[in-house]
């Protein structure tokens, strides 16, 4: 009746992960408890879990990054500590646990951290910079959207209910096979990832087509900002590499559940296969993370410097260049595997030019803010950090990129410092540069600066002392991911790093109290034009937080920076002459509600509950039938409405709002 | 260099014969995804061939006229689909129906072949876990399979809707979709033909 599932499967046996449960359980009843006082549910269940709008799906997609943000640090603080205190002792963290740390930690920071993040920024911003009213398929992206949920509800659910995987977050086989490791763990990991990755399939075409065919009237390729651009290269990604990763995870369950042997040590396996797919798929990932934040920097660095950004055919080139690129240099992740030497120059030397488009990025901005008047509102202290930080890390990617050096930092925690220097302040300083320049479009108030510039400091100092450590440990020849360990001489540094650790903590409450305190202060803060920066592209334009249609009128383009076009014809915030019927996606339920089937599909596919599956993968199929035979997904918004809606902020824009 | 705010005349509007273009190009951008899914398999399949763990290989499996036969039947239902698609476009209602009906047929003879030849495979000894190389036949030919099964369910929902709607563009604009994706398996078949079958029996 339940499979493997039994009360054993209750994390009784150490008490760090039964109160990691409690806290998990208590958090979730808490946010319950809060919703129903607020008599809330109703409201965001009309208003948000069934919305097919972009923006709101864009706000849920951050939120949903930021509370699995706190998750993946608490894992990362957990390491940090363990590590600080276990020489020659066994710290306080079971082997076991350890590992399951280390394992979650990754897959939460890629799959439910930075992939939410940047899919909520590319909903939130594009369709707007693009000037049209909605994705192309605004079904398919709440589907999107609830699949990721499911995705990282698993993740969480196996902190309670069962283990999660100990195999880190790549699952290599042997290792993740059923031989070695016959646990749920590894398996709420593939059903985590296939089923978020179905959801990231389903956006990256989402976004190709809206991208390509709904760019308003005058809107040439060539006129795209840089957000769109990289969101366009992303997108493609997303489409054409998770494909692998539904391959790699595929048949790794294939092997686990009907005892297959792709990956098995005996019977003709082959768990190099598996290394190859699951690169193929995981280094234009890299790319997939990496391009959008380049997008902000790029818009964030024209706008507070006053100055058109330079470069701009360059820097677009420059994206498209590392988006193919990309595809042509997973072996990198594995050059001691044992390919010949050839095989191995060839991507050594792949590796190093992609790392050309990216230095040409560096320059544009650079030479963008040369002579610029600069702001340094928090999102350009993101961005100035980034090209600073982010060019050491370059650096010893380059480094890595030789194979004869490879060979000696591989599994080293040089590694570790070389890949969270990219991805923290490559990636994670991008998005939040993005999410501060782009909450007073989302919400219509802006965020509290004094708070962002002190996450800012707390973030860029905590990360140097917790990371450059590690490349000093890494040649110093310390194995990643270790338990314990017995040299003295390491300690010192995974004391620092631990501070480091501590201060990146710091950071992350200045983030919490600046919401708090922005939300407080709203009212001082308002965003009436819905211009607050003094913009240059087309998502300034309109109201924030934008009305349902974005656009009451779709604008026609004939520059490059609309809005600072518009500024300086003098036609900035003109009322049209009149309005027309505005045609818009009904809310829909069938997201949701297939993103909660998942949930429970996978949950049933962890425990071998194989008629609770069944159950589940029928109603989903027929969810899917019905909704696509629908035929009136539709309303129409009359132009008498839309009158009404633009009249009241022309009016607030007129009298401050008061 | 200018934006001009233009009077609502709306000329610009998304007209509807627009967002079946945009349904168009999100599903040749998910076959393109799909045909990523079957590269990899067939790599997969490349790679595991030589892999039989002293089990039976291809040579002493495949049975040609079985392989024929299922490449008549789904060759020779392209065909009939891509009447179904003339008739649609003709508006003929009947005939889609009928060209329809034929595709199921030879769709449903199609797999019917297969699961015999799997059941077959399977109660020999020869499953799926024999081997590496078993393993990636029966995933590689199965997820095939599974595509055409899939289809097929597909083509009833259509057919209902034929019936109950009409050919309405809605209507017309799915069975198009539908077109696309069974042309599609039919070229993943003829590459199943030539990687698999051929060289395993030769």
């Amino acid at each position: 009746m339940f499979g493997k599932l039994t009360l054993d499967a209750l994390p009784l046996y150490s008490a760090i992960a039964a109160g990691g449960a409690a806290i998990t359980v208590g958090g979730a009843l808490l946010v319950m408890i809060v919703i129903t006082w607020l008599r809330s549910w109703k409201y965001l269940w009309t208003e948000w879990f069934t919305s097919v709008d972009h923006k709101r799906i864009g706000v849920m997609y951050i939120v949903l990054a930021l509370i699995m943000l706190l998750r993946g640090f608490v894992d990362a603080g957990m390491m940090r500590a363990q590590q600080a205190i276990a020489l020659n002792s066994d710290g306080y963290l079971p082997p076991e646990h350890f590992d399951q740390i280390f394992s979650s930690h990754g897959t939460i920071m890629i799959f439910f951290v930075a992939m939410p993040f940047l899919t909520g920024l590319v909903n939130i911003a594009v369709p707007l910079q693009i000037g049209t009213r909605d994705v192309a398929f605004p079904f398919l992206n709440s589907l999107s959207l609830w699949f990721s949920v499911s995705g990282a509800a698993l993740v969480m659910v196996s902190l309670v209910i069962g283990k999660f995987s100990t195999a880190g977050w790549t699952g290599y086989p042997p290792f993740s096979g059923i031989e070695y490791n016959a646990g749920v763990g590894v398996d709420y990991w593939i059903w985590a990832l296939l089923i978020s990755g179905v959801g990231t399939t389903l956006t990256g075409i989402n976004f190709i087509v809206t991208i390509v065919k709904r760019r308003a009237p005058g809107m040439t390729l060539m006129r795209m900002t840089p957000f769109t651009w990289t969101a366009l290269c992303t997108a493609i990604l997303m489409a054409f590499a998770f494909p692998a990763l539904t391959v790699a995870c595929g048949l790794l369950a294939l092997d686990r559940l009907l005892g297959m042997h792709f990956f098995t040590n005996a019977q003709g396996g082959n768990m190099m296969n598996y290394i190859n797919l699951f690169w193929i798929w995981g280094h234009p990932e890299v790319y997939i993370l990496i391009l959008p934040a380049f997008g902000v920097f790029s818009e964030v660095v024209a706008t507070f410097s006053r100055k058109r950004l330079f470069g701009y055919e360059s820097l677009v080139y420059a994206t498209a260049a590392i988006a193919i690129l990309s595809f042509t240099v997973w072996l990198h992740h594995f050059f001691t595997m044992g390919s010949s030497a050839n095989v191995n120059a060839f991507f050594g030397v792949t590796t190093m030019i992609i790392a050309v488009p990216t230095g040409v990025k560096v320059f544009n901005w650079l030479l963008t803010m040369y002579r610029g008047r600069i702001t340094f509102h928090p999102s350009m202290l993101w961005t100035v950090g980034f090209v600073v930080t982010f060019v050491i890390g370059g650096m010893t990617g380059v480094l890595l990129a030789m194979p004869p050096a490879d060979f000696l930092m591989h599994n080293t925690t040089f590694l570790v410092a070389h890949f969270h220097n990219m991805i923290i302040p490559g990636v994670l300083f991008g998005y939040f540069a993005g999410y501060m320049y782009w909450f007073p479009k989302a919400f219509g108030f802006k965020l509290n600066e004094a708070w962002g510039k002190a996450a800012f400091w707390f973030w860029i100092t905590g990360f140097y002392l917790a990371f450059m450590p590690l490349y000093a440990l890494g040649l110093m020849g310390m194995p990643r991911r270790m338990e314990h360990y017995n040299d003295p001489a390491w300690q010192p540094w995974l004391i620092a790093a631990s501070v480091g650790a501590a201060l990146i903590l710091v950071g992350i409450i200045c983030l919490v109290v600046q919401l708090a305190v922005s939300i407080r202060d709203r009212r001082a803060a308002l965003d009436l034009t819905g211009d607050p920066w003094d913009g240059r592209t087309l998502e300034w334009a309109t109201s924030s937080p934008p009305p349902a249609y974005n656009f009451a009128v779709l604008p026609e383009i004939n520059d490059r920076e609309p809005l600072l076009d518009m500024k300086q014809r003098g036609v900035v915030f003109k009322k049209p002459s009149g309005y027309q019927d505005i045609e818009l996606p009904r809310n829909t339920a069938v997201g949701v509600v297939m993103g909660g089937l998942s949930f429970v599909l996978g949950f049933a596919m962890v425990w071998h509950i194989w008629w609770l599956a069944a159950v589940c993968g029928l109603a989903m199929w027929i969810a899917l039938v019905v909704r696509a035979s629908d035929d009136e997904a539709e309303y129409v918004l009359p132009a008498s409405e839309v009158a009404r809606l633009e009249e009241a902020r022309y009016q607030a824009m007129a009298t401050g709002g008061s | 260099m200018s934006v001009s705010v233009p009077a609502a005349s709306g000329p610009h509007e998304v007209e509807a014969s627009d967002v079946h273009e945009q349904r168009a190009l999100g599903f040749w951008l998910y076959l393109m995804g799909d045909a990523v899914i079957f590269a990899l398999l067939f790599m997969t399949y490349a790679i595991m061939v030589g892999n039989t763990a002293a089990g039976p290989t291809g040579k002493a499996l495949f049975n040609l006229n079985n392989t024929i036969s299922e490449t008549a039947l789904l060759l020779i239902s392209s065909t009939t689909f891509g009447f179904a698609s003339i008739a649609s476009r003709e508006g003929d209602r009947r005939s889609v129906l009928g060209w329809l009906l034929i595709t199921f047929i030879l769709g449903a003879g199609f797999v019917t072949l297969e699961i015999r030849e799997f059941t077959g495979l399977i109660a020999r000894g020869a499953g799926p876990d024999r081997s590496g190389f078993l393993s990636a036949f029966f995933t590689l030919v199965g997820t095939h399979g599974t595509h055409v099964s899939v289809g097929l369910i597909w083509i009833l929902i259509l057919g209902g809707q034929v019936i109950a709607k009409g050919l309405t563009v809605s209507v017309a604009s799915r069975l198009y979709r539908l077109g696309l994706f069974w042309h599609f398996l039919d070229i993943a078949w003829v590459g199943i033909f030539s990687v698999v079958y051929l060289p395993g029996l030769l």
